[in-house]
């Protein structure tokens, strides 16, 4: 009886022992995962910061000052003015088309009638 | 174990045919067994206490072994704990109020140099040179075959750069990480930006710090790794500041200006949309300040902000003001302007001849020195201190920029009787354009008092009341008669109803008296009058319009004309429509009290 327990122990011992190594090495492992999504992040957070920071600076207004005056031919864009504002009540509604029929069909309930 | 028995049955026969006493053998047996037992015992105990001592023993080992290692081991961050906190700690960005960047990060990297790991120190030296010419050959070569171990080469060098520098293939030339604050819109809003430099170097990072502007002012705040994702969000409009910019460019270079400065400012809030001053710079590559020549003609010299100037007839509406809210005039109440009035050896005088006595809604659609000078005896010394107190002219202004708090207006020393006079007019106290704007603002804002900020603001200031809202009407109403019928004609622009007053003030020398030819030309304008939004103020340094016969410097023919271009160019960017101004009610311009 005694000697079982202590054959039982030692098996336990031995198990806990393997189940500690395990959850050590997945930790470590999940730890190195955690810390490679964190320096992806890093750098995709580093090169968003890049693009926005070229986005802001091909979009700086000196830029499309002169873009918009070297393709003035094309575009004719000038600064906003005053005058170009306009009202709603300006603006034309679209002409509603009619309803063309071409062959119509004569609906009548005298005729219905008629037929019964 | 066996166990002798206690009676021990031969020896008691033998003790018995002895005539002995049998118990005393049960005795000495039990005193030996006893005996046997405490031996057994005592070993037990000392085996036991040995194992607690080897056990304490291995157990004070470990926590010394951990001790030392710690000790003498290089800090680590622990790892698991690491998922919380921050990516990559950025200075925040400064972006617009429509989010649009001002002010970035960019990652770029530092060149240093171990020359003891040098292989062809000769060779390194030609070729870096190449790669920068603004680099002295014999310098580095001095450098790099001499003792020194460590030396910076270039501070920022572009990727090209580093791989044209990696293709030396030289292993004693090395890179630094390096996050510089990148300005994407270049000059645009130098000023209010400032810029930023190093401050502790590493050779692994450097610690970015603001030198000027909000970078400075906002420095703690936008470097705690807690508002690294928050950007800091501005009352400027990119788009208003960069038209704001262009246009008073233009206006100095037209009206031959050494310096120019506007600010336009929300009145409800006290946001300022767009604040520029020329010259400017670029606050990517910020000059060193200036070592000679006058502070204030450096580009880095913010004159809207930092610049004190008497700005002249602007300051006319105040005394008016205060004297229609104390009940001392109305509009239509006829002062007395024969002048000059003579006070010692000092003359005040009038720009042009305009009879014997004007109106006071005249005396500030024409301007006239003379009349000024009488309301502001009627107010006396100390009423206009705290008026002009109330309007935030006396203190330096409250915003978010560390130059601005410096610049605390001239006032005179002893305010005399003479002051009040010439302050009525603009002369003998100094502010600076943002004063004036924050000013013209309150007189705008009904009567209450406006505090210009630099931050995005969602609600109304709700300031304490500086004149009632009867008298700001009626100023406005005034203001819009200049613009309509006085010297500021040229300030019409259809649809927004300009209200405004110019301010031509003759420069001090800096040896005392004032220049003949050399004037400051102010024009601090409101719109729309009926229902006042903005204010705008554009100030010329030095400004001559040549067009004519004879130079003209009023600010009437030269800062009137850059503020309306600026007011048209403006407006419709801030999405504000062109109304039909409707007509004057009777009543407001009329009633006396």
């Amino acid at each position: 009886m005694k000697s079982l327990l202590y054959v039982l122990s030692a098996l336990a011992v031995i198990g806990l022992a393997f189940w500690a190594y395990r959850e050590n090495y997945e930790t470590q492992h999940v730890l190195n995962q955690a810390e490679r999504l964190q320096r992806d992040i890093g750098d995709a957070r580093s090169r968003l910061a890049m693009l926005r920071a070229e986005w802001a600076y091909l979009n700086r207004p000196d830029r499309l000052r002169d873009l918009a005056e070297i393709n003035f031919d094309g575009l004719g864009l000038l600064p906003l003015r005053p005058d170009q504002f306009g009202r709603i009540d300006q603006v034309a509604y679209p002409v509603e088309e009619r309803m063309v029929l071409n062959n119509p069909v004569s609906v009548s309930s005298d005729t219905m009638g008629a037929g019964e | 174990m066996t166990r002798t028995p206690l009676r021990p049955l031969a020896r008691v026969i033998e003790a018995r045919a002895k005539g002995e006493n049998p118990d005393a053998i049960e005795r000495e047996n039990l005193r030996l067994r006893h005996e046997e037992m405490r031996d057994r015992d005592r070993n037990r105990a000392e085996g036991r206490l040995l194992v607690l001592g080897a056990m304490f023993f291995c157990a004070f080992v470990v926590v010394g072994f951990r001790m030392g290692a710690l000790a003498g081991s290089e800090p680590a961050e622990p790892r698991a704990s690491a998922a919380g906190s921050a990516i990559i700690a950025d200075r925040a960005d400064i972006v617009d109020r429509n989010g649009r960047i001002l002010a970035t990060n960019l990652e770029t990297h530092a060149l240093y140099a171990h020359p003891q790991q040098m292989v062809d120190p000769l060779e390194a030296a030609e070729k870096l040179v190449e790669i920068f010419p603004d680099l002295d050959r014999e310098r580095l070569v001095r450098d790099f075959t001499g003792k020194r171990k460590f030396l910076w080469i270039k501070k920022r060098i572009s990727p090209e750069q580093q791989q044209a520098v990696m293709d030396i293939g030289e292993p004693g030339l090395l890179f630094g990480p390096r996050e510089m604050r990148l300005y994407p819109n270049g000059r645009i809003a130098a000023h209010i930006l400032g810029g930023a430099g190093y401050g502790q170097e590493g050779v692994a990072s450097a610690e970015v710090i603001g030198v000027a502007g909000v970078e400075r002012q906002f420095d703690s705040h936008l470097r705690d790794p807690a508002n690294s994702d928050k950007p800091l969000e501005l009352s400027l409009d990119l788009s208003v500041q960069a038209a704001t910019e262009r246009v008073l460019y233009g206006g100095m270079k037209l009206m031959n200006a050494k310096g120019a400065a506007a600010v336009l400012m929300e009145i409800k809030t006290g946001e300022v949309i767009a604040l520029a001053s020329l010259p400017d710079f670029d606050p990517n590559d910020r000059p060193a300040p200036p070592t000679k020549g006058h502070p204030d003609d450096s580009p880095l010299f913010n004159r809207a902000a930092q610049g004190l100037y008497e700005l002249g007839s602007t300051f006319k509406i105040f005394a008016v003001a205060q004297a229609m809210d104390l009940g001392l005039v109305a509009p239509q109440t006829m002062i007395d302007i024969r002048g000059p009035i003579r006070f010692g050896r000092y003359a005040i005088r009038d720009f042009h001849y305009y009879g014997k006595e004007l109106s006071v809604e005249q005396i500030i659609v024409k301007s006239s020195n003379i009349g000024t000078a009488r309301i502001a005896q009627m107010l006396g010394v100390e009423r206009q201190k705290a008026f002009l107190a109330g309007l935030g002219l006396t203190t330096p202004s409250p915003i978010e920029l560390p130059e601005a708090r410096q610049a605390d207006p001239l006032l005179p020393s002893k305010w005399t009787d003479l002051s009040a006079m010439t302050i009525s007019y603009g002369h003998g106290m100094s502010a600076s354009p943002l004063h004036l704007a924050a000013a013209y603002a309150t007189v705008a804002n009904d009567g209450m008092q406006v505090r210009p900020t630099l931050l995005k603001q969602s609600t109304a200031q709700k300031g304490e009341r500086v004149m009632s809202s009867a008298t700001a009407d009626r100023s406005v109403a005034m203001l819009r008669k200049v613009v309509s019928e006085g010297t500021a004609s040229f300030g019409e622009v259809e649809g927004y109803a300009v209200a405004g007053k110019t301010g031509t003030a003759d420069k001090p020398k800096p040896t005392g008296g004032y220049y003949e030819d050399k004037v400051i030309a102010t024009f601090a304008s409101v719109f729309p009058a009926h229902d006042p939004k903005y204010v705008l103020v554009v100030s010329l340094d030095e400004a001559v319009e040549t067009s004519g016969s004879e130079p003209r410097r009023t600010a009437g023919w030269t800062a009137v004309p850059v503020a309306a271009e600026m007011i048209r160019r403006v407006a419709p960017l801030l999405g504000l429509r062109p109304q039909i101004e409707p007509a004057l009610l009777a009543d407001i311009t009329l009633t006396s009290q």
